[in-house]
């Protein structure tokens, strides 16, 4: 009798928390394309900042795709072009303009996201694969997809 | 069976149902004559002495002249008050003792509950409409800002006078035997009420608030078991999808189920069980010998006279 008293509660216990945990999100895709990699000319452009929450990147030999979060609780940092830096506005954390932190408590560089060259041409960027650079631990920039060759 | 129930007399003789109905009408009459005036007359009376009367007596249930045994009813008798003993030691409520800030904290989530409930006659928690009605009422509706802004003002307020009560009681040792239980529960008390500031700062859904609570449940990646990030997260098999932080904000960015989320806690789920932990606090205050004082200050005045035992 107390067992299915116990079980009928811990069974309420249990859904209780479930149902906290929803199935289905209407959250922003995390896969889109980006246009062309021709139209991106040395540095870095902010103009998906707003609408994907990345920033590509273009170094002499590689395109890559910062993902626009901070590595020490998750503010998005801003594009000081004038100080060659990004500067978090939350808890001051500052990257160089490949997101490698140097200043304030941020861990590690900025994550990179997954970018791929779509069959149109276009670049394809994956901001559900994300590639880090843990503090003591092997960087995953040049691993296969966190980069394209200019 | 006897003859009586039947409606039949003693003498046998049948009683037909005009007579009663005659003798009843009769009756009436002749109670009107008489309780009329009666009643008139002690209506009439409790007009001269109200607290005679069977209304006033219902509601206040014993005599008001200032005795000590009033004095002690007035606080018994009452369902607000009786959580309070019915007397004290004049020492135990000095201000420069108690500082106050207990029943300022009390008298602050009075407030808030208050102002909060009248914005919540404005305020939509969605996307769309949350900031706009923010705006709403600081530019067009009647006492918006001001009630607006009693609201802000207080919850900052509570949790300073939280922080001066803990503080309070820290240095005065009240935390020690017999009171260790309804120090935890003050701890938790405190929890409680960071809690309904952290929840209160995303509701005008403004950068400020956005930022703030992004920070906030970014720590929480990295509760141990529970959050991906953290110790034994991963063993767990915990994602951004289904970690704590994902329960608290009901997706994996602060979003409309988030704003919807920290609404609901903030005005139903905490102020309920932090009501409950506040009546359990102020009995045991009680329970645990009232609040912890100083040796008793005898004044001069009665230096002379023998102090009555408690």
């Amino acid at each position: 009798m107390w067992s299915a008293v116990v079980g009928f509660l811990v069974a309420w216990f249990i859904a209780f928390f479930r149902f906290f945990l929803p199935r289905t999100l209407f959250e922003p895709a995390t896969s889109f394309k980006i246009g062309y990699p021709e139209e991106y000319g040395l540095g870095v452009d902010t103009k998906f900042q707003q609408r994907y929450r990345i920033w590509v990147d273009r170094t002499p030999d590689r395109i890559f795709v910062i993902y626009a979060r901070c590595t020490h609780l998750g503010c998005t940092p801003d594009w000081k072009p004038s100080e060659n830096k990004f500067k978090c506005p939350c808890h001051g954390s500052g990257y160089d303009s490949e997101g490698i932190n140097f200043e304030g408590p941020a861990p590690r560089p900025m994550d990179r996201a997954k970018v791929e060259i779509a069959p149109d041409g276009q670049i394809l960027v994956d901001v559900s694969r994300l590639y880090q650079w843990p503090k003591g631990q092997p960087s995953q920039f040049n691993d296969d997809g966190a980069f394209l060759r200019a | 069976m006897p003859e009586e129930e039947n409606g039949n007399g003693k003498n046998g003789k049948q009683i037909g149902l005009l007579e009663r109905v005659k003798a009843g009408v009769k009756d009436d009459v002749q109670s009107l004559k008489t309780d009329l005036p009666a009643k008139a007359k002690e209506q009439i009376e409790g007009l001269k002495d109200p607290t005679k009367t069977q209304v006033f007596t219902s509601i206040f249930r014993h005599k008001h002249d200032d005795t000590p045994r009033n004095r002690a009813l007035g606080v018994l008798s009452n369902v607000f008050l009786h959580l309070h003993p019915a007397k004290i030691n004049r020492d135990a409520v000095r201000y420069s003792y108690t500082w106050g800030m207990g029943g300022i904290t009390f008298y602050l989530f009075i407030v808030l509950t208050f102002t909060g409930v009248l914005l919540m006659f404005y305020y939509h928690p969605s996307k769309v409409q949350a900031f706009r009605d923010v705006l709403y009422l600081e530019h067009d509706v009647p006492f918006g800002k001001l009630l607006r802004n009693m609201h802000r003002w207080a919850a900052h307020l509570m949790v300073i006078a939280v922080w001066l009560h803990m503080f309070r009681v820290f240095l005065t040792g009240s935390y020690k035997k017999p009171r260790e239980f309804n120090w935890n529960i003050g701890v938790l008390l405190l929890v409680f009420t960071l809690l309904l500031s952290f929840t209160g700062y995303l509701l005008p859904d403004d950068q400020l608030g956005f930022w703030a609570v992004t920070v906030g449940t970014n720590m929480a990646r990295a509760t141990p078991l529970l959050g991906h990030e953290g110790p034994f997260g991963k063993m767990l098999g915990m994602t951004p999808y289904n970690d704590v932080r994902f329960g608290l904000l009901g997706g994996s960015i602060v979003d409309a189920n988030a704003l919807l989320r920290s609404y609901i806690w903030h005005c139903i789920g905490i102020p309920i069980v932090a009501s409950v932990l506040m009546i359990v606090h102020f009995w045991r205050v009680r329970k645990d010998g009232g609040i912890s004082g100083p040796a008793p200050v005898m004044l001069t005045s009665e230096a002379d006279k023998p102090r009555r035992s408690a």
